[in-house]
């Protein structure tokens, strides 16, 4: 909190010559915290291999030691910044050691390459993005009544009314400059918890699916300051009766979306059932521990220890549209990934059952 | 800033004199109007002001010349207007003792054919209006631990990035080389770069990107400290790492060029603390301690991608056998003409 939210910045309509900013963001040492900085560039359209690889202070994020700390940032994909506008970019990077080696927090090296294996496939993603608004101390859900709580679920999914929705400026914000940016957001709605929210990244197929969903969480929390408002992406922010965040990644094959597809979508589902303890680990950032707060049986999830299916099931590990049943195609739903996944380990592992076998 | 900015200026323009008073490291201007447009700096003559309320001279005799060196456009009157960047002379005509800048000039004239080539990163912290509480902190207590505002984004990591975006744009604008920014890595405490500036260039840009960063925050309010190391404890101090290179060092081959110039620097550690601060190393003795990603003040060492060394050689450079390499050590209250000028003297063998 600085005090300087909700200030107006005229320095911002000032013309820059013949150079853009580009601010370079990365994924940090904790695999959900992001980074970024910027550098000056001469303008023009910019492929992400035509930007130059840079290099950061790895030692300052939990990525390298101090004596030997360059870590180096390779520019994957490019969108517009919906804060500076103009010509500026943002570059979403990997990051990788002095040897070109990826670094041991870069999930993406490897999702790129699996993605590439199955290119033939033509899997699409969409994923919900379930987060909470919190205060400036970040401990505080945003909105909630000092030393209290609300009260219980019910009246706040997708409500309407100061008293049933808090932040929706910046919810407004977020989907207008993920827009702009060109970051395919699909939709948003209010969720359960009150100060809780959640937007649809996709359809993306591939490699973009964990490109979109980082810059849209960047330019969430990046907005977000502008309202002196902390977005938390844990999965369980507030134990008790009240509903965990996830990442329900909705996914399908070309062939699950052709006439007959249904039996394609039973097909994976079978080999994910396979596979339970191989899924969770990559599911959130701490190897399971982080969702064993939210996957509880209770609020809509299933246990996680129990995997299940079913049609329009919202106990279940995975969920099949009522729609794709009725249509006997489409896609299907896994409910388990948590908030505050890397959208790169879980479309990674999801492609390596269903569509590499591994 | 008001609807009377833009009331048309009837072909006359505001050059704003910019110079450094006697503290070394404070910046101080003053308004002349002149018949526009300014196309060049010969066209701005010699000025002058009270030196004596400047810690600059005697009030008995007290007029200090200001001679114009480099002009920019300034991004607040926006328009015609321009910030003049100046040297303080004596009554005599003689470069006052607080200007660093004419000598940097006639060294930096000397070994031209190398072609050296500065960038500067200079750090510095955001303090609220009581100039005491850095930008956001809380009052009587203190942030959680370094760890999460390096380069960080959101509300609970990032404090006062709205003078930041201001003053990058300003930047541009101006003319200003500015390069990069990013958070650092105590809250409320910022970086950006300057450069590749060539020569004398480095000092202008720099100190002029200092002046409009102080101007930028009295718009919200906020306080720029250069201070090296604002707060004791574990908290980072603020420096103006300072990369070099001459042409022969850019071209293939460079390495044995840079080995021989920090080989040169390392025998005149002492000679090169005394110009890295505005106070011969006493400001930099609170920071260089051999912690917090500094060398220790009193030891020189250097070593590829190793921040806790005096000088970094950057890990691409290493890889390349070629480009520049980083010296750590000057403060973020430094005047970057003496810095410039003692490395270029150094590794040119000037003395």
């Amino acid at each position: 909190m600085d005090g300087l939210d909700g200030l107006s910045n005229p320095f911002l309509d000032l013309p820059q010559g013949d150079n853009i900013m580009a601010m370079y963001i990365w994924i940090d040492g904790t695999g959900q915290g992001m980074r970024c900085k910027t550098r000056t560039l001469p303008n023009k359209k910019y492929e992400p291999d035509q930007l130059p690889i840079w290099n950061f202070d790895g030692s300052s994020t939990g990525q390298a030691d101090g004596n030997n700390s360059d870590v180096y940032l390779k520019p994957v994909a490019v969108f517009r910044d919906p804060f500076r506008r103009g010509d500026n970019i943002l570059v979403l990077c990997e990051t990788y050691s002095y040897e070109m080696v990826p670094n041991s927090t870069n999930k993406r090296a490897v999702c790129v390459k699996n993605m590439e294996r199955c290119a033939d496939q033509h899997p699409w993603f969409g994923i919900e993005q379930e987060y909470t608004m919190f205060d400036y101390t970040g401990k505080h859900p945003y909105g909630w009544p000092k030393n209290g709580y609300p009260g219980p679920q019910g009246p706040y999914y997708c409500g309407a009314g100061s008293d049933k929705v808090k932040g929706r400026k910046i919810v407004e914000g977020h989907y207008r400059a993920c827009m702009y940016a060109g970051v395919k957001i699909a939709g948003s709605n209010a969720e359960v918890m009150p100060s809780q929210w959640e937007y649809q990244v996709g359809p993306c197929e591939g490699i973009s699916m964990g490109d979109h969903l980082w810059v849209s969480r960047w330019i969430l929390c990046r907005l977000a300051e502008e309202f002196n408002v902390v977005i938390s992406f844990d999965p369980k922010p507030i134990p008790g009766d009240w509903n965990g965040a996830g990442c329900h990644t909705n996914i399908s094959t070309e062939a699950m979306r052709q006439d007959g597809g249904y039996d394609k979508i039973i097909e994976a589902i079978k080999l994910m059932e396979k596979k339970p303890l191989e899924h969770i680990m990559e599911y959130d950032p701490t190897g399971g521990a982080d969702n064993r707060r939210r996957l509880t049986g209770q609020h809509e999830t299933a246990s996680i220890d129990e995997f299940s299916y079913g049609v329009a099931h919202r106990g279940a590990s995975i969920r099949i549209p009522r729609q794709v049943d009725n249509d006997k195609k489409g896609y299907f739903e896994d409910r388990r990934p948590s908030s505050n996944a890397d959208p790169y380990s879980v479309t990674n592992r999801i492609v390596m059952t269903i569509c590499l076998g591994e | 800033m008001g609807s009377f900015m833009d009331l048309d200026q009837g072909g006359k323009v505001q050059a704003y004199y910019i110079w450094i008073d006697g503290s070394g490291q404070n910046l101080r201007g003053k308004t002349k109007t002149m018949d526009g447009p300014i196309k060049s700096v010969d066209q701005l003559p010699v000025w002058n002001f009270d030196g004596s309320s400047c810690e600059q001279s005697e009030g008995v005799n007290s007029d200090v010349y200001l001679k114009p060196v480099s002009i920019f456009r300034d991004p607040f009157r926006r328009g015609d207007n321009i910030l003049v960047m100046c040297e303080c002379y004596t009554f005599d005509d003689k470069p006052h003792p607080s200007n660093k800048r004419s000598e940097c000039l006639s060294v930096m004239e000397k070994v031209s054919a190398e072609h050296p080539w500065f960038g500067i990163e200079q750090e510095y912290t955001l303090y609220e209006t009581d100039a005491v509480t850095p930008l956001g902190w809380p009052k009587n207590g203190f942030p959680g631990p370094q760890g999460p505002y390096y380069c960080a984004v959101g509300a609970q990591n990032v404090y006062g990035r709205k003078v930041v975006e201001a003053h990058y744009r300003a930047c541009m604008y101006a003319g200003v080389k500015i390069a990069g920014s990013n958070a650092e890595v105590m809250p409320s405490q910022w970086e950006y770069q300057v450069g590749p500036c060539e020569g004398i260039d480095m000092g202008d840009h720099l100190w002029v990107s200092r002046w409009i960063l102080c101007r930028v925050a009295e718009e919200f309010g906020v306080v720029v400290s250069f201070d090296p190391k604002p707060k004791s404890g574990e908290w980072n101090g603020a420096g103006c790492h300072t990369n070099i290179s001459t042409l022969k060092m850019r071209q293939d081959g460079g390495m044995a060029h840079m080995v021989t110039a920090i080989e040169k620097m390392s025998h005149k550690q002492r000679e090169h603390i005394e110009e890295y601060d505005p106070k011969k190393g006493e400001d930099n003795s609170r920071r260089l301690t051999g912690r917090h990603e500094t060398a220790s003040i009193d030891k020189f060492s250097y070593g590829v991608a190793h921040r806790g060394a005096s000088i970094r050689i950057p890990r691409q450079c290493d890889k390349d056998g070629k480009g520049y390499f980083e010296d750590r050590r000057p403060a973020s209250n430094c005047d970057p003409y003496s810095v410039t000028s003692r490395i270029m003297r150094t590794i040119c063998d000037l003395d």
